[in-house]
């Protein structure tokens, strides 16, 4: 094997029940490089990185690590471990309720003399990682005390704590904000100066130029080719991702209605809060107009949502829905007004991991319908069918389980769950993370037609390109305060940054 | 082979498995003995000195032994699915019921009747209500105040059976009419106890199967928050879960009551909810709460109640009986256990990678 090269997979087939995940895929990573793993959802990404770290038995292919001779073949994370091959995976796999330091130490703890854990010692190594990575964090605190953000960094610093050779991060970043990011992006550089290989799977495009040196794409399983980022622009990568030529984005627009002020309204919201998360605001949302919430992660944007959801219950003010005051006490009379919540830890709070793909899109319907009116079979059969195909779920069959399905599939899920309610107003939150781009286009058209149907909806997303593109109006929160809203005139990438960040104007 | 394998996958794969293995021992011991093989499932009819057919033979002896286990399981399977915990107070719910039935029915203080003090059914639907109130207490500690359910239902473990007692004023309370040995003796040529549990898992069976309350109490079970943003009242459902399995722990409690027609607070239930947590688990339920499979609990309980006919029909004393239920326990909990099936996994990967290498 060649010196320069760290890792190099050849030939590799899998596959699951009902589909061929991988078909005959090449992947090679230099040492001190920074190479993408890109694709849509369904492509296949997950499946190699397991292959490589021993969750899943590859049929065919061979794997080679530097140093090691002759092929390897793992036998589950913590042989791959051994073998120099770390992994964070895409959603977070640690123990909410064990300490950072456990979390960080698990399975590897420093011993005392007489063979107990010695937790002193462990929480000062802890310390002092998470000091070198920046971060600003007790160790000795339950994970679940920190933010989905903080949990995956740590989940990082896991990884890259233990003597590694090939990295791998499977969306890393889905849940940070960009001051987040970027501390990860120092430490990826720090590691690769170091010469150690990373493999970096995202769905963010500008992330990919911020930071790879090289790019791999996979399509259905396939591979499509290896480049390096010179020779792949944003254009071209989008199109070998997707297989087609790229149909201009930004178009998609709808040139319906700007001005909303005789429209009547959907919902008005004075003075709600819920302590400890959100501090009172008021909020009005015209029938058919997109709403969308804005603000660093943590700001408030989930928790404002979530008050008038009912989801964390409203403890002043009061609420309108189509004109009549209401009360919220629980999501369910949220739902008996017509409204729907699509969450953002769809792992923690979306989806039924082991209920079918066909359970989980009528769950919220039987809510609604009570626990004594049964949605016949045939009727549910028919309401899966239709929105699988309508948002084209990759399931091998409307009865696997959903925990089987990709992210992205997944989430495609609970946003049918919801549309199978006919919601009057929706909230999404984070609807298109973790999500590939050609879908992420098709959940914004989605969202333009809804509101041109005459349903209201909030959109809360990262990404402000989306937003802009998407929303007629947005309102800017800031440490758990709405703090302004911004009109269409003033809705550019600027202006919204401008906004986020602060300042005088928009006050 | 795949078959094979696909079939092992089954969730009722365990208790069925167990079932015929339990056949099995009973087949092998009556060959031994040089009695026909199959006697174990022979069924014959007998005339009982008041002039009746009955039919007796030990499978109908299992099922109507197991006919309390049963009941309790359907509740149990519920409670273990909702709320990932088990409710171990249903022995002692059970004997408080009958202790407050037979009071009732005698008079409180008085230990020997023939004739009814009320009416029999004012006694039975007392005994019953009684236990889903304690059914209701347990799941409103368990889903409104977040007390772990072992905790919670250790409360009546321990009082349950003490007021019970209390109500019998210390003593074993006989009620000597033959209307109240109905529902523990014979409806025609069968136990009356079977026809109960059948009557039992039928309703609940054809709820089910009719209704979305398996989704409802399944997505609390699987994933809590999930649940409720999407519309459903975890805590509601938890609690009526625990009322249900109160119910189930009512009617069998009247039922094994009746059987001894007496109110015998110190010994009625006794263990019994040992049994129906084990029959959730060898019907291949997860104790770790969830999906559940109502026939596999059913399956589980008879199995169990096979295991205690075989050994006494074995001559193991009834002292010895729970050591030789424990190491069934212990075989079943290691069969399921992850290693062990990982292990099973890798063995039959190797056997197929070694035919194909072949
Ligand atoms: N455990 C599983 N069982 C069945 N199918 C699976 C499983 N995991 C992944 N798949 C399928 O394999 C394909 C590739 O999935 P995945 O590797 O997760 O995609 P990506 O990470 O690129 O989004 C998808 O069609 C997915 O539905
Ligand atoms: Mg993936």
């Amino acid at each position: 094997m060649d010196s320069n090269i760290a890792l190099t997979m050849r030939g590799i087939c899998m596959t699951f029940p009902g589909v061929k995940a991988l078909d005959n895929v090449d992947f090679t990573l230099k040492k001190g490089e920074i190479r993408a793993l890109m694709g849509e959802n369904g492509a296949g990404k997950s499946t190699l990185i397991k292959c490589l770290t021993g969750v899943n038995k590859f049929e065919a292919g061979e794997i080679h690590v530097d140093g090691i001779e002759g092929p390897i073949i793992n036998k589950d994370t913590m042989d791959a471990q051994k073998k120099g091959i770390s992994t964070v995976y895409q959603e977070v796999n640690l123990c909410p309720n064990l300490s950072v330091a456990e979390n960080l130490y698990i399975g590897r703890e420093p011993l005392t003399k007489i063979g107990t854990v010695n937790r002193r010692k462990m929480n000062q190594m802890a310390a002092q990682l998470m000091k070198d990575l920046d971060l600003d964090i007790d160790v000795t605190q339950n994970l679940e005390e920190y933010s989905l953000a903080l949990q995956q960094m740590i989940a990082i610093a896991r990884a890259v704590d233990m003597e590694s050779k090939v990295l791998i991060l499977d969306e890393p970043t889905s849940s940070l904000d960009d001051n987040e990011v970027e501390k990860l992006f120092g430490m990826m550089r720090r590691l690769r100066d170091q010469g150690v290989g990373i493999i970096f799977v995202t769905h963010f495009l500008e992330q990919v130029y911020a930071v790879c040196d090289g790019i791999t794409v996979l399509r259905n399983g396939t591979l499509v080719g290896e480049y390096s980022v010179e020779e792949l622009p944003r254009v071209k990568l989008v199109a070998a991702m997707m297989g087609k030529d790229f149909d201009d984005l930004a178009s998609i627009k709808p040139e319906g209605i700007n001005d909303f002020s005789k429209v009547p309204l959907e919902i008005e919201a004075k003075g709600l809060s819920h302590p400890g998360t959100i501090k009172p605001f008021d909020l009005d949302i015209h029938k058919g107009e997109v709403v969308g919430l804005t603000g660093l992660l943590g700001s408030g944007r989930s928790e404002l949502a979530r008050v008038i959801y009912g989801a964390d219950k409203a403890h002043t003010g009061t609420l309108k829905v189509d004109g009549k005051e209401v009360k919220i006490k629980a999501p369910i009379d949220a739902m008996n007004l017509g409204m729907g919540l699509l969450p953002d830890d769809r792992k923690a709070e979306g989806i039924i991991g082991d209920m079918s793909v066909r359970e989980n899109i009528v769950l919220a319907m039987q809510a609604k319908q009570g626990m004594f009116k049964k949605i016949p079979m045939a009727k549910q059969i028919e309401i899966a069918d239709k929105f699988i195909d309508m948002l084209q779920i990759k399931t091998a069959s409307r009865e696997t389980l959903i925990k089987q399905l990709s992210g992205g599939n997944q989430q495609k899920v609970i946003l049918a769950r919801w549309l199978a309610t006919e919601p009057d107003f929706l909230i999404l939150d984070e609807p298109t993370r973790g999500i590939d781009i050609g879908t992420k286009t098709e959940i914004q058209k989605l969202v333009i037609k809804l509101a041109e149907e005459g349903k209201s909806v909030i959109f809360i997303s990262s990404e402000i390109e989306e937003m802009l593109r998407t929303c007629n109006r947005m309102a800017v929160l800031r440490d758990g305060m709405k703090v302004g809203e911004i009109g269409m005139e003033e809705m550019t990438q600027e202006g919204v940054m401008h906004a986020i960040a602060g300042g005088d104007h928009h006050e | 082979m795949s078959k094979i394998k696909s079939l092992t996958k089954k969730q009722l794969f365990l208790p069925i498995f167990s079932m015929i293995l339990v056949m099995l021992v009973n087949v092998i011991y009556d060959i031994a003995c040089g009695n026909p093989p199959l006697s174990f499932f022979q069924i014959a009819t007998q005339t009982t000195t008041s002039g009746n057919t009955i039919l007796f033979g030990r499978l109908i002896d299992v099922l109507n032994r197991g006919s309390e286990v049963a009941i309790l399981a359907i509740g149990m399977t519920l409670v273990v699915s909702a709320s990932a915990g088990t409710d171990i107070s249903v022995g002692s719910v059970m004997s408080l019921s009958g202790g407050l039935c037979c009071m009732l029915l005698a008079g409180y203080g008085v230990t020997n009747v023939s004739e009814y003090k009320v009416p029999l059914i004012v006694g039975i639907l007392a005994g019953i209500a009684l236990a889903v109130v304690c059914g209701i207490f347990n799941g409103f500690l368990v889903a409104y105040l977040n007390i772990q359910p072992m905790v919670a239902t250790l409360i009546l473990w321990s009082a349950g059976r003490a007021i019970g007692l209390l109500l019998c004023n210390s003593a074993i309370v006989y009620v000597r009419v033959p209307s109240f040995q109905f529902l523990g003796s014979y409806c025609g040529f069968l136990p009356t106890p079977i026809l109960v549990a059948a009557l039992c898992i039928l309703i609940t069976a054809l709820v089910l199967k009719f209704t979305a309350v398996g989704t409802f109490v399944q997505a609390v079970g699987i994933n809590k928050k999930a649940a409720r943003i999407s519309g459903f009242n975890s805590s509601k459902i938890i609690l009526i879960c625990y009322a249900v399995c109160g119910l189930c722990a009512g009617i069998a409690g009247i039922v094994a009551t009746s059987r001894i027609y007496s109110a015998d607070t110190n010994n009625i239930g006794l263990n019994m909810e040992l049994d129906a947590i084990l029959a959730v688990a060898l019907g291949g339920n997860s104790l770790g709460g969830g999906k559940f499979n109502l026939a596999g609990s059913i399956i589980g309980a008879y199995t169990i109640q096979a295991i205690t006919t075989t050994l006494y029909a074995l001559k193991v004393s009834s002292a010895q009986a729970p050591v030789y239920k424990a190491i069934v326990v212990i075989l079943i909990v290691v069969i399921q256990s992850e290693p062990v099936k990982a292990y099973f996994k890798k063995l039959s990967a190797k056997k197929a990678a070694a035919k194909e290498a072949n």
